[in-house]
């Protein structure tokens, strides 16, 4: 269980980024966090992450305190970030290099395998395409066995064609490994087709807005009703998360509204 | 049928040629191509002289050049002065190098050292580094210690400078990859900084390795037994052209064979870059 309480984060310059967070996500859920830009997506992410410390309240994951990077949380950004002096194979298991070197190279093979880049294991980041790059990234994070994983937007710079790839591939480690997934995106239509929650975030300062389930069963088509419902259910949640808000309307986090 | 055919029997040739001529064009044949004027120039002078349009008192043809390098090699007296030339660019190489290295990490890492030292440096590093011949001379006299600490002085600057700006320019994306897995702050210098400094690093010591070759000029200029530079002076006082010509072909030969070395030694370090460096 990755638990956040009353999380605030205010910048040095002031801006509110974060206030009030409360998020329960139990183990292997996949939670997508959906808003537009100013919202504090990703600063909640580096919170989780333990890049930057909260103003206020706690992270915790199953009951131990988050205080830092932690060895049970892996972060895939937003670019590849992969190291341009390592191979693939050796960017892939730059995060486990204290294990044996058989079992690093055993777990960095099937990885790559996982993510469909086996042949390319000796080859430069510099001669992957971005969509390869993003998947050598993904494969470095899911080496370390993480229990929680953060996304953050990792698809946004590719091309639907690309990303739909990526998220098959996303959800077959998924299946293996079974962490807890918290996926920042703008796309809903992402959100619906990885997600078991919804949550859409408010800005000015961030906050979470509603939260929509999606009970839907894998592997999920784009084109089917259910799927075609819940796009319209959370983009409807999206559209009053940007209106002034009511003050007598409570926001229904705890069961979260279904479709 | 037919048309496509012989659309292609056309433009076959035509393409060949094409290739062909770019392969002249291409690696050796432009290799060629950049000799062409100095040959020719060369060859120029030598009719003229040869054909007593002109003297060549002052400047000698390349046969009296090819003459007078040759008589120095073969007596050995070449290799002696390239030695003693090759000795203090190494050791000032060395000395200056090491401590831009050392200076430009410290103050790049450690802000309270920065703010410390950086200002003082910048300032010595306005003083046009031939002015400190003559402390030099009135402090380490006129053997090989002022030559090695000028030449040294000429090679800090530069490095200094690319060292911490290199480290001040890491990736801070890169470096936060390193806290998500939890690196050591050793093991962070070592993983990530130490390898994304080392292009630039390695850039900034080929700028040193020049100057150390502009500043044992100016070392050896200020008294020398011997020396490329030594050949230079006593070209110039014996009314020596063929001499002074010698010495400088051995200075851009040296030269260029030093910085070839260092690019060779280190590019291995660096192999993962794009191939920008192999054009340089």
């Amino acid at each position: 269980m990755l638990s956040l309480q009353s999380l605030s984060k205010t910048y040095a310059d002031g801006t509110r980024a974060l206030e009030a967070i409360d998020l329960a996500v139990p183990n292997a859920e996949i939670v997508a966090l959906i808003g537009g830009s100013g919202c504090g997506k990703t600063t909640l992410l580096r919170l989780v992450a333990g890049l930057d410390r909260p103003s206020a309240g706690r992270i915790a994951l199953d009951g131990e305190p988050i205080t830092g990077p932690h060895p049970g949380v892996g972060l895939v950004f937003q670019e590849p970030r992969l190291l341009p002096w390592l191979d693939v194979a050796a960017n892939v298991g730059f995060g486990v290099s204290d294990l044996p070197r058989r079992e690093r190279a055993e777990r960095v093979a099937h990885a790559l395998e996982r993510v469909g880049l086996a042949e390319h294991a000796g080859r430069w980041p510099r001669e992957l395409s971005g969509g390869q790059q993003q998947r050598v990234s993904i494969a470095r994070a899911f080496v370390a066995n993480p229990r929680v994983l953060l996304l953050d937007e990792p698809f946004s710079a590719l091309d639907a064609f690309t990303r739909k790839d990526l998220h098959r591939h996303l959800l077959a480690l998924w299946e293996e490994v079974r962490p807890t997934v918290l996926i920042v995106t703008h796309d809903v239509s992402e959100a619906v087709a990885l997600a078991d929650r919804a949550i859409v975030m408010r800005p000015k300062p961030g906050r979470l807005d509603e939260s929509v389930a999606l009970p839907l069963r894998r592997p999920r088509d784009p084109a089917a009703p259910a799927s075609e419902a819940a796009t319209r259910t959370i983009l409807g949640a999206l559209d009053r998360s940007l209106r002034p808000r009511d003050a007598a309307r409570t926001p229904e986090l705890a069961g979260g509204s279904s479709f | 049928m037919s048309g496509p055919t012989v659309l292609l029997t056309d433009a076959a040739p035509a393409k060949a040629a094409s290739t062909r001529r770019s392969a002249l064009l291409g690696g050796g044949g432009r290799a060629l191509l950049g000799l062409l004027l100095p040959l020719l120039l060369a060859g120029a002078w030598e009719i003229a002289v040869a054909s007593g349009f002109a003297t060549g008192r002052l400047l000698p043809p390349p046969s009296r050049i090819g003459a007078a390098l040759w008589s120095l090699a073969a007596s050995g007296e070449l290799w002696t002065h390239v030695a003693a030339t090759l000795i203090r660019v190494g050791l000032g190489f060395a000395f200056g190098a090491g401590a831009g290295i050392l200076f430009g990490a410290l103050t790049a890492t450690l802000p309270p050292l920065r703010w410390l030292l950086d200002p003082s440096l910048q300032a010595l590093r306005a003083v046009p580094s031939l002015a400190w011949v003559p402390l030099f001379i009135l402090w380490f006299g006129i053997l090989e210690t002022p030559k090695v600490a000028l030449i040294a002085v000429g090679v800090f600057f530069p490095v200094y400078v690319g060292v911490a700006g290199a480290i001040a320019s890491v990736d801070r994306k890169l470096v936060e990859v390193g806290r998500i897995f939890r690196l050591s702050p050793l093991a962070l210098a070592r993983r990530i900084l130490l390898p994304a400094v080392l292009p630039a690093t390695l850039t900034a010591l080929r700028t040193g390795l020049g100057l150390g070759f502009l500043f044992v000029v100016a070392a050896e200029l200020m008294g020398a037994s011997e020396g490329l530079g030594y050949l230079l002076v006593d070209g110039q006082q014996f009314s020596k052209p063929d001499q002074i010509l010698a010495a400088i072909i051995s200075f851009a030969v040296v030269g260029k064979l030093a910085d070839t070395a260092l690019v060779t030694l280190t590019s291995p370090l660096v192999r993962w870059q794009d191939t920008a460096r192999e054009t340089l």
